[in-house]
């Protein structure tokens, strides 16, 4: 690793003051499970690391009325753990138990999953299912941004110079709903998604789809909606022939490349699976029988 | 510009000059002589390094030294206790779960932070622990056994 220097922030204006004045190459450090390897093999060199891991906001993990508060220096394995996020967010609390190894849920952030901005990354899909937005401070103050929009190519956040994330907000999940998330990988555990797909369900009173969402992970620049795929559902009464419809439409939809982990043929297959058992999944935590 | 880190080691407050480049690897290894945690990758895949970081298994090659002053750290050296073997140390021993033994720290230090919070854990919940551990001897069986029996 290149020499750099380093300060361990204990406030939100200490860490933006220090980030911007340094300029875009410093770096927060929170888990540090992206950003060190980057250093070590010489892909990111800034001249002032801000470790995040001491300011209060960013460690806090509450779940109250209006949502889920997730500090982004969170460690994945705290956020998998916790009582009320396996009973009301069982699909996040799956998606951090998926990345990396134990010794690396110790450490790793679902600030940082966010902010290195992989398109491959798990925690995201569900977030973006459920409407989550990342809270940001920065020197022009504090600003809101849909998980959705918040990456917008790989590698790449709408973070501007200066700003931290500081927690992601996950809204209530809405009545009469549940949210899925399932990736393919060669290895269980300690492997990168090569294809994900999450969706959530909500269903009327009756039984109806009332909303779809459908978000796809690895088969493009960046997350991607599923939205023809959502349009086919809405509206409609579940049935195995309406699933199939979706998920094709799903395939269809996404951007996929070929790359040392799969082709973009495959990873279009495999859109296709996901998104169909993803979306049983979700109708049968509802109870919903298709 | 160095800086000093104060963090207790095994039981033991100790202190060290580190750059913030300096990982917590090396200033286990090379500032501190505590040789027994490995380094493998260097980049967070092979778990050789880990050691228990405030309870949590953790690898030490990915947490900066700077990062843990006020902390408490658990390497292989404090599992030992005068002399004798931890029961964990032995079970590797007695089942034949080690050959080389390069990746053996890391395998115990995380199979010790899995008994800690699971004292019973099943098969598969030792498999899924020492996935961040890769061992090119042993084939993992006789390293799973020698868990189950201590669990």
């Amino acid at each position: 690793m290149k020499p750099f220097e380093y300060v361990a922030a204990g406030s939100l204006a200490e860490a933006v003051s220090h980030l911007d004045s340094a300029g875009p190459a410093a770096r927060p450090l929170a888990g540090g499970t992206d950003l060190l390897p980057q250093m070590r093999y010489f892909r990111a060199h800034p001249p002032l690391v801000v470790d995040v891991k001491r300011i209060p906001e960013l460690r806090q993990l509450s779940c109250v009325g209006e949502g889920l508060h997730i500090g982004a220096a969170v460690p994945l394995a705290d956020i998998a753990a916790h009582p009320d996020v396996t009973r009301l967010y069982p699909a996040i609390a799956y998606s951090c138990s998926l990345v990396g190894s134990v010794q690396i849920r110790s450490r790793a952030t679902l600030g940082g999953n966010l902010c290195n901005a992989a398109p491959s990354a798990d925690t995201v899909p569900g977030l973006i299912c459920l409407g989550a937005h990342a809270v940001v401070t920065g020197p022009a103050g504090r600003r809101e941004i849909p998980v959705e929009e918040f990456n917008t190519d790989p590698g790449k956040t709408v973070l501007g110079t200066g700003e931290l994330l500081v927690e992601v907000v996950v809204p209530p999940p809405p009545d009469r709903s549940a949210v899925s998330y399932l990736r393919f990988t060669p290895r269980q555990e300690m492997d990168i998604a090569v294809t994900g797909v999450a969706s959530l369900l909500k269903f009327s009173e009756g039984g109806m789809v009332y909303q779809a969402r459908i978000v796809m992970a690895a088969v493009g620049p960046t997350h991607l909606r599923a939205r023809r795929a959502e349009g086919v559902l809405e509206g409609q009464r579940p049935t195995a022939e309406l699933v199939s419809r979706a998920a094709e439409e799903a395939a269809g939809e996404c951007q996929p490349i070929s790359d040392v982990r799969a082709s973009a043929d495959y990873r279009r297959h495999l859109v296709g699976v996901l998104a169909g058992r993803t979306l049983l999944k979700s109708a049968e935590a509802q109870g919903i029988r298709v | 510009m160095k800086r000093v880190v104060t963090l207790t080691v095994n039981g033991e407050q100790r202190q060290a000059l580190a750059e913030p480049r300096v990982t917590l690897l090396e200033l286990l290894r090379d500032g501190l002589g505590l040789t027994g945690s490995k380094e493998g990758c260097g980049d967070g895949n092979c778990g050789a390094c880990t050691v228990l970081l405030n309870g949590r298994p953790v690898n030490s090659c990915l947490v900066l030294a700077v990062e843990v002053d006020g902390s408490d750290v658990f390497t292989i050296e404090g599992l030992a206790r005068s002399g004798a073997l931890h029961p964990l140390q032995q079970a590797f021993i007695d089942h034949g779960g080690l050959q080389c033994g390069f990746c053996t720290p890391g395998l115990v230090m995380v199979a010790y932070a899995l008994l800690q919070e699971n004292p019973h854990p099943t098969e598969q919940e030792v498999r899924m622990a020492i996935a961040g551990n890769l061992c090119r001897c042993t084939g993992y069986d006789k390293v799973v056994r020698a868990v189950m029996a201590v669990g």
